[in-house]
């Protein structure tokens, strides 16, 4: 009962906005919460998005997989051989490097932000992309589940082994340890990708102009002109609830499908890394 | 800017187990020192940086003249900075105490389901709203709370809420902030929490039930002292994100036409500072001690909280 009652709470709203994205306006008022709209609704309130400012939506859309996509690609690019590293040589500063990992891994990634805005005001890069890929793709987290990965469950004897065979250190990586971690490499990725397209105060502080917002900022204008949230904003450029509804789904629509299939997917990547006692 | 955090936590079930010690190959320094340089100079240029730039700045005149505390000061002295801190303090306490009894109950709660797709359906259900974080979660709520469209309107009107300006009255923003990181966050820690039930030895519960332990005793004496460090590690990440608080209130804000005003927590304080006034020196003091407080936070949790013993950190 109890379980059920929080079912309920988790999953109605996920389930109403799914209607509502496909309703008009009066419909949205008039209608069921859950009674079904109709696909000429829901193309009503594509095309009334997509006017927005000329446009404006699919750019954040755009500008979001250009931010996720980048930073997701760095974040490979960095953090696999520094887990790898991490987890197989030894040099100077690497039990350093390791706690300043796990300490940083664990802050609120938002405590940051504006250090690094200050910073970056410094250099100049405020309002280039950069601004938001660069910081993005220090992704601490990414290091240790790698690094977790690789001092558990990569049998030494496979890399002496191709080290027999004359490969050398990078070939060793590049040849051998790094096909053996793929699904580590996939749960890096997944976990960079889902953080990034949704994070709002980063690129909220660091991209001031409209046509470089991500979707998740992009939002939040579209939120103030919607004349129900916002009276002052009625005239040609307002937004109906119901298109505000589905710019919500629209802003999470990659991360929502990744969602769907994660579950199994997590537990096969936690399988595959934790498993090996 | 609460799913990061159960993001996290959703893969590390693996991260509490200790890897096994075993002679590892040793490869050559240079490969050490090639490997991590770029993640070494990405942490100087956007970890370390940034946060001693702050200090700095939080101790600097515009001019760029050392300024003792008085950017300190002037932020302590601000009207808006007590009120702001207690926003953040009651929202904080209302979450964690609701995050701790709730999840903790329902994980139990599914945990005890032997029908197979029942458990793994709620357990779906409880942690998809995570996928909608920052801006889309908040969206998303504030059609929940507005009487005019959302699907609980009666409900909303039977405890009195004629009309979204009501709902969102400045007493109850708190509520409506767990509310809202709840719904996106609690799923997250239920599955993480289910793994580590997951864990226990069937033995053990055979035992205690031969013993004659119901479930509340099997819950208080096996599960929970086994789910210690991991509902430690749940408050903590979940401290230090509720500190941040800043999308929640913005878009409230914003919604509102300023009925919620866009200095309620500490960090929109501190971006208007930087945004507003241009007064950098105070922005960056607000920044450190937000800093200081999560930095302190995660570097107790590394070090007493027993969760990341591996092999040698």
């Amino acid at each position: 009962m109890v379980l059920a009652v929080f079912a309920l709470f988790f999953v109605v709203p996920l389930v109403w906005v799914l209607f509502a994205m496909t309703k008009s306006g009066g419909e949205l008022q008039r209608t069921a919460a859950f009674a079904p709209g109709s696909l000429s609704g829901l193309a009503g309130n594509w095309a009334q998005l997509s006017s927005f400012q000329d446009g404006a939506v699919t750019g954040w859309f755009t500008n979001s997989v250009v931010y996720s996509a980048g930073a997701l690609v760095l974040t490979l690019v960095i953090s696999i051989p520094a887990g790898y590293a991490l987890a197989l040589t030894e040099f100077r500063g690497r039990k350093l490097l390791l706690v300043m990992t796990l300490v940083v891994m664990l802050m609120p990634s938002t405590a940051l932000v504006l250090p690094v805005f200050l910073e970056m005001n410094q250099v100049g890069l405020i309002g280039s992309p950069l601004a938001v890929i660069l910081p993005f793709s220090f992704y601490p987290y990414g290091v240790y589940l790698t690094f977790i990965y690789y001092s558990t469950s990569i049998p030494s004897s496979l890399l002496e082994a191709a080290r027999l065979d004359g490969c050398n250190e990078i070939q060793v990586f590049w040849r051998v340890a790094l096909p053996l971690a793929t699904p580590v490499v996939a749960l890096v990725g997944f976990f960079s990708f889902v953080q990034n397209w949704n994070n709002y105060f980063l690129p909220f502080v660091m991209l001031p102009s409209s046509d470089r917002y991500p979707m998740q900022v992009g939002l939040s204008t579209l939120l103030s002109s919607t004349p129900a949230f916002n009276p002052s904003a009625a005239g040609s450029q307002s937004v109906q609830l119901p298109a505000l509804a589905l710019a919500t789904v629209v802003s999470v629509l990659p991360v929502l499908v990744v969602f769907l299939f994660s579950q199994r997917f997590l537990v096969a990547g936690m399988t595959a890394g934790g498993t090996k006692e | 800017m609460t799913a990061p955090t159960d993001l996290r936590a959703a893969a590390l079930p693996q991260a509490g187990r200790r890897p096994a010690r075993r002679p590892q190959p040793r490869l050559s320094k240079a490969v050490g020192y090639l490997f991590t340089g770029p993640y070494v100079l990405f942490a100087l240029a956007f970890g370390i940086g940034p946060a001693v730039y702050a200090v700095l700045l939080s101790f600097s005149a515009p001019d760029g003249d050392f300024a003792g505390v008085s950017n300190y000061a002037r932020v302590l002295d601000d009207f808006r900075f007590i009120p702001a801190v207690v926003h953040v303090g009651l929202y904080l306490a209302l979450w964690l105490v609701s995050l701790l009894v709730f999840v903790v109950l329902l994980t139990l709660m599914v945990h005890a389901i032997s029908v197979r797709w029942l458990s793994g359906a709620l357990r779906l259900a409880y942690y998809l709203p995570g996928a909608l974080a920052g801006a889309s979660s908040v969206l998303l709520w504030l059609f929940m709370l507005n009487p005019s469209a959302s699907p609980a309107a009666w409900l909303l009107r039977l405890m009195g809420f004629e009309s979204f300006a009501s709902t969102i009255a400045p007493d109850g923003l708190p509520i409506i902030f767990t509310l809202i990181a709840f719904w996106s966050g609690a799923g997250g820690w239920i599955v993480v929490m289910y793994g580590a039930l997951n864990n226990i030895p069937h033995e053990v519960m055979e035992a205690a039930r031969i013993d004659g332990c119901g479930p509340v005793q099997m819950a208080l004496k096996i599960q929970l002292p086994l789910l210690r460090k991991w509902i430690a590690y749940m408050a903590v990440l979940s401290l230090a994100g509720g500190t941040q608080i800043f999308v929640e209130p913005t878009m409230l804000s914003q919604a509102s036409n300023g009925q919620v005003p866009n200095d309620y927590s500490i960090n929109q304080l501190a971006y208007l500072y930087a945004f507003n006034i241009r007064d950098f020196n105070a922005s960056a003091a607000i920044a450190v001690m937000l800093l200081v407080v999560a930095l302190a936070l995660s570097a107790i949790f590394v070090w007493r909280g027993g969760l990341f013993e591996t092999e040698d950190v």
